[in-house]
């Protein structure tokens, strides 16, 4: 790694080292969660601008059905919360309760995608597809590029807890660890800002 | 705390008190939105006005109690980090509807 070589020629002592190496990858990881948060921004952007333009198509409150939703919203929020605990036994050295955490925190997140998934198909079977209005183009977009960023984060957290199992929590594990927690808080964000502009807001 | 010093976020990661507390305010910050969107009895501008302050609220709580955000980390460069592209945000976002309004309303 080109940090490990450049903070190997500094004077700090070892520890100090490798937690300037993990600060430097965690913040490293912020930044690009900001230029995600520009690229939601913008499918924000363009989901105002285009959902009125519904084309003789559905309108959001004919499609969308709130309480589904609130379940979904209620999934992804006590999957950040696990997430939370997990860290928290991390930050105690508690190897086997993290791995415990990540699975609920993994099957809580299934469950949200997969219930967006069972929504989308749905509408995608009565025709109301992404290639039905410019208002369906847009929600396809938003919402899908949010669901495959939450299939993603399962596909990590599946990842960390093989490591986790295999390599323990290291130097080079909780890190990754850190990273992920700050992806899937984020992702509770957006859904967040989702829920009430595209749902709440769609239905009034 | 202990967590603090060898964790390697270089930020505070909090306790269960914080996280629980984020939790509880994330829930009932969910329910009354989603409560005076289904019950109907508001005028349309006193439920948008609800909603996206429940919303703003709740971003705020999630930064600040699960991703620990505050002034002092990495000596305030994840705090400016995350201004910048509020900025950057309110440019895009702002000023993409502002113009396709102008648009619609000219081209009517």
């Amino acid at each position: 790694m080109a940090t490990d070589t450049l903070t190997n020629h500094s004077a700090h002592a070892p520890e100090h080292e490798h937690h300037d190496t993990g600060a430097i990858k965690v913040f490293g990881f912020w930044i690009y969660l900001m230029s995600d948060l520009i690229i939601f921004g913008s499918l924000f952007a363009a989901y105002a601008v285009l959902s009125p333009n519904t084309a003789g198509g559905p309108t959001p409150e004919e499609i969308f059905e709130l309480p589904f939703v609130l379940v979904e919203t209620f999934l992804l929020l006590f999957s950040s919360f696990t997430y939370g605990m997990a860290v928290l036994a991390m930050n105690d050295d508690r190897t086997e309760q993290v791995r415990n955490w990540l699975v609920i925190t993994f099957l809580l997140g299934a469950g949200f995608v997969g219930m967006e998934i069972y929504e989308f198909h749905n509408l995608v079977v009565e025709g109301f597809g992404p290639d039905r209005s410019a208002f369906l183009s847009s929600f396809f977009t938003l919402v899908g590029t949010h669901g495959t960023h939450v299939t993603f984060g399962l596909i990590w957290i599946l990842v960390m807890i093989f490591q986790v199992s295999t390599k323990g929590l290291t130097d080079v594990t909780r890190p990754r660890i850190m990273c992920l927690s700050l992806f899937w808080h984020f992702l509770d964000i957006v859904w967040i800002c989702v829920f009430t502009i595209v749902y709440l807001m769609g239905v009034l | 705390m202990s967590g603090s010093h060898n964790a390697p976020g270089g930020a505070s990661h909090g306790s269960v008190k914080s996280y629980v507390a984020g939790l509880i305010l994330s829930i009932v910050l969910t329910v009354i939105p989603f409560g005076v969107v289904m019950s109907g009895g508001f005028s349309t501008s006193t439920t948008v006005v609800t909603i996206l302050i429940m919303a703003v609220l709740q971003v705020l709580v999630q930064l600040v109690m699960f991703m620990h955000l505050d002034t002092k980390s990495e000596d305030g460069w994840n705090f400016n980090a995350i201004i910048f592209a509020g900025i950057i945000l309110v440019l895009i976002v702002g000023g993409s509807i502002w113009i396709m309004h102008n648009l619609m309303l000219n081209m009517m």
